[in-house]
């Protein structure tokens, strides 16, 4: 009995207990507001069903998030991502109509790469903003996020650019192996980046200087570096959800696509479990995090309210879990269950922690 | 000086924190007209009695009597309003607001609601042209020096009719002809009859300003001197609280013979390297299987001379040779390329990154210097930690526990295993036994000599000089931010010695040996 | 520094330019920018020109100034474009209902402070990050407005429609709304509340050193709580005065209105980390993104978009002048 009570501790105390726990929970409540909610049909080799839709359509916030979570581990924030979707499908899209055959794969890869190409620099150029000129990370990329805007409309020049490219469109509609093909992008770019982070040493640089930049700095790590890499990262990934986000509509709107995405985004991120502050961060959570967003967004949608609505409980979500994740909230509320007797053990270790 | 009643006196006070006794059954007087320095090593307690005075803590016993009434302060505003004002370190202005706006904010002269500015900026010049201060009351505060801004904050701290003024290391960032101005302006509120309650880490301030000293070690009273009769050497020797021969006595280790290796080429050749406002030029050189200590009070310019070395700070004066050849030493990815390593006195904020494992902790200047492209692989990871976890005998013996869980001297033992795992030529530790319980710190004191004798430099800095002594073959004196003298660590030199250096600032022998 | 000249020499002494730089280069854009208007475009040396910049602009001016206060203090308001669309929608839907004017002004005028108070509260008691509280707000004000209607509602109130349509001028036919004054008036009691109250000059010492504010003894606490509450009012204010220009509530209305508010308040030299600027700034902060807005319409072949594009340049401009001034004398 003592063994299944510490087993249930070491399960409640993983990072990932709760976030799994909600998303459990949500679609429970789900499946009894409407039975067929889990059910997963096969047509035409390929899988259907409410499961399947959530998942294809959290890609390109999974994706989004992923940039984020190291951008936000470093202590900083990236507000121009939604722009950057933008831009990137504005741009693949704009080559693709401009092209002969829409239905080439030569046409859609280049258009990709050139795509690809812009937000890498636009990413670089976040990067310096925060890593060499030293301007705030919400204040560099704001920059990007209100000019970004007007790019993606020249690009489109204010029209709605539509194509006709079945490659392309495959990118968030095809099937590959029964499954949407944009989830398995966005699974394959999240091993990648995990691989990127946790294969080398990256991560815990990350890590390092997201939780204490002058100890990382006296440890000798060019934190400089480190920072503008993440700001590029993030940019990449923005620029596939973009793809994504355009190839599911096959149309390229510079004023609507990746609207609000860096908010979900930053959401995602924060209800995985990575704090705002910067230090640990949890890939696995953030993706959760993504499900979770869109299961409530489809959720929402399910009950026939208003999808903007689905506002009102992101902003009690958000509320919710920084209150959860501040310190000073922990401390008031500790205080209050501990009751009257304040634990002595608290001020002890602050004093130890003041060099004497 | 008016040796009239004192204005304030404290009696008997007792104040502990939770396994902590910060200060026993301390008595302090104020007169009105003088200027009272309060001196102790880190630790002894003055921050503690200027905190209880001013309300920022209650205390447990004793009594605080301000003009012939029991007072007890519920904060430094309500001191303040009572006539007991302190002005920072820090100084705790708003540099972007007028010299005039900071003196007054909070209580400006007010009609209907709407603040007088003029009547502001003409108070404000009344004010301090009482301190002899000739300012534009309307420019920007951050216009000014700091030592100016240091004498804005006095005045402000004079308006509200202070009796008694806490000047709480004033001096620390200002030079010479700073200080000689500032002690001007103290002098003359002294001679209108402010009382001045003094504390610095300079002794020769100390000398130069004050009337009267009260001496704290470990929370308690050791006595209250009038300067003129208390000597120098005998201030030193009550602030560190040991009798010199018993001292001397306690030191049974033999002496660490000096080095043989001095004859050869130095390892770290520093010439005339400085830093404006941190330390005075000083050269030194450091031989292989050489540990060359620190020795000097608090704020003695010890950190300074650290930091310089591994390019924590950098340097406006003066070079490193490194093997004989030039090396520029600009920032601590050049110190460690070199092969020197640093462990910071200030393990919290520039040492351990909390949140991360022990093994993290302990790889990470290793991973730096290898590049994040590299990663060390995780057999080898083990086999360091493995390693260093018994050898520094860490506990618990996780290590995947993150570094924050662990006890301070469990910390020091990590951030040791950083660095040596990067096998440094030159470690330089700073306070590496401040703060850990005494097993934790012989421990540390064993691996110094075991890597010293190993081949490896270290460059030793300690507030405690029976330390220094027992490790170093040679000891480099800090005094007011200059390095005065570096001793050999042979039988002449005691702890005595090394004190009387201190507190003189002579025995200046071969400074460059 | 040396110490030879220490009571009459300064760090460093050109003080004056150097603290107003960043407004003055506002003032020498704006008056370049109306310079090129009126040599290109004949019709813009008519003074309605800029009165229809003041007319088209009035609700951001007033949002502008709320945001102004948070922004002195080192804070940021991303609520603000939700707050206004929030206020409109209220508006609209009371009147819908048949609510009396006055009583739907008074609570449309409440619903922004307390919001913006609550948000401070959260922002002080439990130290969150303004940044993302006031994302919260902005969800939650704007998931309000989808909540009220789906789709926009017309105001046809008699008082609305007055306030709309009332048209203040001279015999030469030049003429304000009444937003306009309202504007005026609020930039004025702002000017006033910063320059001469304690409050105002609290918001300044605050965003200069919040730990000296606190070791000074000024009300950091109340004086944070305060400025959120200010800038939900403002936001209100603008609110009922985009109503009056529009005469409906939208729900996806002023949508990205937050940006531009920064942008005005950090073009009008107002430093982004806190403690120095003025209102005045912000009205020509607002009164540059008007007439970019203005000679955008005037060009023809230039497109709405080049809008952002500017103001993301001026935005990236200003905060690189404000670093390179090093305008926080720390």
């Amino acid at each position: 009995m003592n063994d299944t009570a510490a087993r249930l501790r070491a399960v409640t105390g993983h990072r990932l207990f709760w976030p799994a726990l909600v998303l459990v929970l949500m679609l429970v409540a789900n499946t009894v507001y409407r039975p067929g909610f889990l059910a997963v049909e096969v047509k035409d080799g390929h899988l259907y069903g409410t499961p399947i839709d959530i998942l294809r359509l959290s890609a390109p916030l999974i994706l989004v998030a992923l940039g984020m979570t190291l951008v936000i581990a470093t202590g900083g924030i990236d507000l121009s991502v939604g722009s950057l979707c933008a831009i990137s499908g504005a741009i693949a899209c704009l080559y693709i109509s401009k092209a002969p055959d829409q239905n080439s794969l030569s046409t859609v890869f280049t258009a990709l790469a050139l795509a690809l190409g812009v937000a890498l620099v636009l990413g670089m150029w976040n990067g310096v903003l925060v890593a060499v000129i030293g301007i705030q990370p919400i204040i560099a990329t704001l920059i990007l996020m209100v000019a970004g805007r007007g790019v993606a409309q020249l690009v489109t020049e204010g029209q709605i650019i539509t194509i006709n490219s079945g490659p392309y469109r495959a990118i968030g509609l095809g099937h590959f192996l029964t499954l949407p093909l944009a989830i398995l992008i966005a699974l394959a770019a999240a091993l990648l980046v995990a691989a990127f982070t946790r294969r080398t040493a990256l991560g815990l640089i990350v890590e390092s200087v997201g939780g204490n930049a002058e100890a990382s700095r006296l440890a000798g790590i060019r934190s400089g570096r480190i920072i503008f890499l993440v700001y590029v990262v993030s940019a990449a990934c923005a620029a596939v959800a973009g793809f994504m986000m355009t190839a599911n509509v096959s149309s390229a709107d510079g004023n609507a696509a990746g609207l609000w995405v860096e908010l979900d985004a930053i959401l995602a991120v924060v209800i995985g479990g990575t704090s705002l502050a910067g230090g640990r961060f949890s890939l696995s959570g953030t993706i959760l995090g993504a499900l979770i967003i869109q299961t409530l967004t489809t959720t929402v949608y399910a009950m026939n309210i208003s999808p903007q609505t689905s506002l009102l409980f992101k902003a009690v979500v958000v509320i919710a879990v920084c209150l959860i994740q501040a310190p000073a909230f922990r401390a008031r509320f500790a205080r209050r269950r501990s009751g009257p007797t304040p634990g002595p053990a608290a001020p002890q270790r602050e004093k130890e922690q003041v060099p004497a | 000086m008016t040796d009239s009643r004192p204005v304030l006196t404290m009696t008997g006070i007792s104040k502990s924190f939770p396994g902590v006794r910060a200060l026993h059954d301390v008595d302090f007087r104020l007169f009105p007209g003088e200027v009272h320095a309060l001196m102790g090593e880190n630790g002894a307690g003055k921050s503690t009695l200027i905190k209880v005075l001013t309300g920022v803590y209650g205390i447990d016993e004793g009594t605080i009597t301000l003009a012939g009434d029991q007072v007890a302060f519920s904060g430094p505003m309500q001191a303040a309003a009572a006539g007991v004002s302190t002005v920072y370190q820090e100084i705790n202005l708003c540099t972007n607001l007028s010299v005039a706006e900071n003196i007054f904010i909070g209580r400006e002269p007010r009609r209907l609601g709407a603040v007088r500015w003029g009547e502001v900026r003409r108070r404000a010049r009344a004010l301090l042209a009482r301190l002899d201060l000739d300012l534009d009351v309307a420019a920007p505060l951050g216009s000014y020096s700091l030592a100016v801004q240091q004498m804005v904050a006095i005045a402000r701290a004079i308006d509200v009719r202070a009796q008694v003024l806490i000047l709480d290391e004033p001096t620390s960032s200002l030079d010479a002809g700073e200080v000689a101005q500032l002690f001007r302006i103290m002098r003359q509120l002294r001679d209108e009859g402010i009382a001045i309650l003094f504390v610095t880490h300079f002794l020769d301030q100390v000398y130069a300003v004050a009337d009267r000293i009260t001496v704290l070690r470990n929370g308690a009273l050791v006595g209250e001197y009038l300067t003129e009769e208390l000597p120098q050497f005998s201030l030193v020797e009550k602030m560190i609280g040991k009798e010199l021969d018993a001292l001397e006595r306690l030191d049974e280790q033999p002496k660490r013979a000096v080095a043989a290796q001095s004859g050869g080429a130095p390892l770290v050749e520093v010439a005339e390297l400085g830093r404006k406002g941190a330390v005075a030029p000083f050269s030194l050189r450091i031989h292989a299987g050489e540990v060359v200590g620190l020795a000097g009070l608090l704020g003695s310019g010890r950190t300074e001379v650290a930091r310089l070395l591994f390019g924590a700070d950098r340097a406006d004066h003066g070079q490193v040779a490194v093997d004989g050849g030039r090396a520029s030493l600009r920032t601590p990815v050049q110190a460690i390329d070199r092969g020197v390593g640093f462990c910071s006195e200030n393990r919290r904020a520039e040492g351990i990154v909390p949140e991360l494992s022990v093994r993290e902790n302990m790889i990470l200047a290793m991973q730096a210097a290898r590049g994040w492209l590299r990663p060390i692989p995780r057999r080898r990871q083990d086999e360091l930690v493995d390693r260093y976890v018994k050898a520094l005998s860490i506990r618990p013996a996780n290590p995947d526990l993150p570094v924050r869980n662990l006890s301070g001297g469990n910390q020091q033992k990590v951030l040791l295993a950083r660095w040596l795992i990067t096998e440094p030529r030159l470690l330089i530790l700073d306070e590496p036994t401040r703060g850990i319980d005494i097993g934790a710190k012989t421990e540390i004191q064993k691996l110094v000599v075991q890597l010293s004798d190993g081949g490896m430099a270290v460059l030793f800095i300690s507030a405690e000089l029976e330390e220094v002594l027992r490790l170093s073959h040679r000891v480099a004196v800090m005094r007011d931010r200059t390095m005065v003298a570096q001793l050999d660590n042979d039988d002449s030199l005691d702890a005595d010695r090394v004190m009387q250096t201190i507190a003189s600032g002579t025995n200046r022998e071969e400074v460059t040996r | 520094m040396s110490s030879t000249s220490l009571t009459s020499g300064r760090a460093w002494r050109p003080t004056l330019p150097r603290r107003h730089v960043p407004v003055l280069a506002t003032l020498v854009l704006l008056l370049v920018m109306y310079g090129i208007g009126v040599s290109q475009y004949r019709a813009f040396s008519n003074v309605q020109v800029v009165f229809n910049v003041f007319i088209d602009n009035g609700f951001l001016l007033v949002v502008a100034v709320g945001m102004t206060f948070v922004i002195l203090t080192g804070g940021i308001d991303l609520s603000v474009g939700s707050v206004v669309a929030m206020t409109a929608m209220v508006s609209a839907a009371m009147l819908r209902d048949g609510l009396p004017a006055g009583l739907v002004l008074v609570v449309a005028l409440l619903i922004g402070p307390t919001l913006g108070f609550l948000m401070g509260c959260a922002i002080h008691f439990f130290e969150i990050q303004p940044f993302i509280v006031t994302l919260a707000g902005m969800f939650f004000a704007r998931g309000m407005c989808t909540f009220i209607s789906g789709g926009s509602i017309p105001i046809t109130d008699g008082f609305w429609t007055a306030m709309s349509q009332e048209r203040i001028g001279n015999p030469a036919g030049n003429f304000v709304s009444i937003s306009v004054l309202i504007a005026f008036a609020v930039v004025l009691v702002a000017a006033y509340v910063l320059a001469y109250t304690r409050f105002g000059r609290n918001v300044y010492a605050i965003g200069g050193n919040p730990q000296s504010a606190l070791l000074m003894g000024l009300p950091v606490g109340r004086t944070r709580i305060a400025v959120y509450t200010v800038s939900g009012l403002c936001s209100a204010i603008g609110g009922i005065l985009l109503s009056f220009y529009t005469l409906s509530g939208a729900p996806l209305i002023a949508v990205g209105m937050e940006l531009d508010v920064i942008a005005a308040v950090v073009i009008g030299g107002t430093v982004l980390t806190g403690g120095s600027g003025y209102v005045f700034g912000t009205v020509l902060g607002v009164l540059v993104l008007g007439v970019i807005q203005t000679l955008i319409t005037f060009d023809g072949t230039l497109n709405s978009w080049w809008t952002k594009i500017v103001i993301g340049g001026l935005l990236f401009a200003f905060i690189l002048l404000q670093r390179l001034i090093g305008i926080r004398f720390k």
